[in-house]
């Protein structure tokens, strides 16, 4: 599985769909997850990349980890194993 | 002044997941004491507790909720569903403003500390579960429980050790009385049987390693138990207008310090909290048939309960009825009060006297009738329940017949 197919799993769990029916420009509120899922939702992706996601619950829109759509999560999820690697 | 009925009852404990099957194990005098099967048991000295058998999270629970309900939530979440459903209460708009959830606990959720310890430290993760903060809090089963059933007024925890669901179901029954709340939901809930919870424990010294004998001789110490029981308490002539079965009228409340002794148990105390629990409800040493008694089975628990009730009841003493249910459901802590109503419901409504299980040698200083090893029939009309906490905090109940 490559990174975008284990994102939108960990996203599909949370929203509990199935990953068929995520697609990339998806909002948070499309998938129907409220702010509690989006924290499980990162700390499922921080525990599956073993990777700390910069994430403030605070400011999510200030935060560098993008959560405007599934696309960007991914994008941003990507970088961040670069960064790592 | 507005008087409180019992309206509901719930629970799910050692003994059983709901209120018959647990009356039914009272009666029948079931020990529900033995081996503990949690993780590292074997690195445990004390390796004996009244576990919640045969349970299922997920046949109750949703996977977002089991996210967010540590077990002693749980527990509570499940007896309040059944104390809702038997008072065949239905909440409005209107009611659920005069509504509330006042529950006793002493360790929160603390199996979530402990799992959450154990990755940090022993396990040397670096993050935790981000919802570590709202299943350990001491209060997520009375939000959870006011989030289920949609109640709107007052609702908080109490934590007061050993003590914890008597002086919450005592000050549900005040708020009820004097006018804040019409209906609360109150008991308590604990589930402490983890490594970290039981180690705690042993430390003390004062855990039994092979059973719970209150009264006895032959007593070594205490068993722990887990679970939870609720109660809909109500105000008097809500329950009469709309018909409901009315399970026992909460008669009254008396609760005192020592001002001593961080552990050590002072019989001036107890005696002063039964007594003021006698006045509160307006009732006289000999209206009382049956005590459900502290009963730890520590050494100075039971010796100095004994000496509170001969010192609070007098003469009335000689025909009094004092058991401990820990015995058969262990010793809940925080949620102990709670399940020990329900062996109060079983002697008023029903007449049966659950025993002290366990019992096998008198002791000269626990001279009272503590209805050892078999049930008893009895009319009871009144009685109550004595909860005496670590800190020094005494709390009885008094409840009466419909």
């Amino acid at each position: 599985m490559d990174t975008r197919e284990r994102v939108i799993a960990i996203i599909a769990e949370q929203a509990l769909l199935e990953p068929s029916d995520i697609r990339e420009d998806m909002s948070l509120a499309d998938l129907g997850l409220d702010s509690l899922g989006l924290v499980e939702s990162i700390f499922a992706i921080e525990e599956a990349f073993d990777l700390r996601v910069p994430f403030n619950a605070n400011e999510p829109q200030a935060s560098e980890f993008d959560v405007s759509t599934v696309g960007a999560m991914i994008k941003a999820v990507e970088r961040l194993v670069m960064e790592r690697a | 002044m507005r008087r409180v009925a019992i309206t509901g009852a719930g629970t799910i404990n050692a003994l059983g997941h709901d209120v018959p099957s647990t009356l039914q194990a009272l009666r029948n005098g079931v020990c529900g004491i033995g081996p503990l099967t949690i993780r590292d048991a074997d690195r445990l000295s004390v390796r004996i507790g009244a576990q919640v058998k045969h349970y299922d999270e997920t046949a109750h629970f949703g996977r977002q909720q089991i996210a967010l309900y540590d077990r002693f939530t749980q527990f509570a979440v499940i007896s309040a569903a059944q104390a809702m459903k038997q008072s065949g209460l239905s909440i409005d708009e209107e009611l659920a403003c005069r509504s509330g959830v006042l529950l006793g606990t002493s360790g929160g959720g603390l199996s979530t500390v402990d799992d959450s310890y154990r990755s940090v430290y022993e396990e040397g993760k670096n993050r935790v579960h981000p919802f570590v903060v709202p299943r350990l809090m001491a209060n997520a089963a009375a939000s959870a429980v006011s989030m289920e059933h949609g109640l709107q007024g007052p609702v908080f925890t109490v934590s007061s050790a050993c003590a914890s669901s008597n002086h919450a179901m005592g000050l549900a029954f005040q708020m009820i009385r004097s006018g804040m709340a019409d209906v609360m939901l109150t008991g308590g809930s604990e589930a402490m049987l983890c490594f970290g919870g039981i180690k705690a424990w042993e430390g003390l010294r004062v855990m039994s390693e092979d059973g719970c004998r209150p009264f006895s001789a032959t007593r070594n110490g205490m068993v722990e138990g887990e679970g939870a029981a609720v109660f809909v308490l109500e105000e008097w002539n809500h329950a009469v207008e709309r018909g409901a079965d009315i399970l026992a009228e909460f008669a009254g409340f008396g609760m005192t310090a020592d001002a001593k002794d961080i552990v050590l148990p002072s019989a001036d105390g107890a005696q002063r909290a039964i007594s003021a629990a006698l006045a509160d409800a307006g009732l006289a040493a000999e209206d009382i048939a049956y005590v459900n008694a502290h009963g730890t089975g520590t050494t100075a628990n039971d010796r100095v309960e004994c000496l509170a009730l001969a010192k609070a009841f007098g003469p009335a003493a000689d025909h009094l009825l004092v058991s401990s249910t820990k015995s058969m459901h262990g010793h809940l802590i925080g949620g102990t009060g709670a399940v020990e109503v329900l062996a109060c419901l079983l002697a008023l409504r029903e007449g049966v006297i659950a025993p002290t299980i366990g019992f096998d040698a008198t002791d000269p200083e626990c001279p009272l009738d503590v209805v050892p090893n078999i049930a008893r029939e009895a009319k009871v009309t009144a009685c109550l329940s004595n909860a005496f906490a670590f800190g020094g905090l005494n709390a009885v109940v008094a409840l009466r017949t419909a």
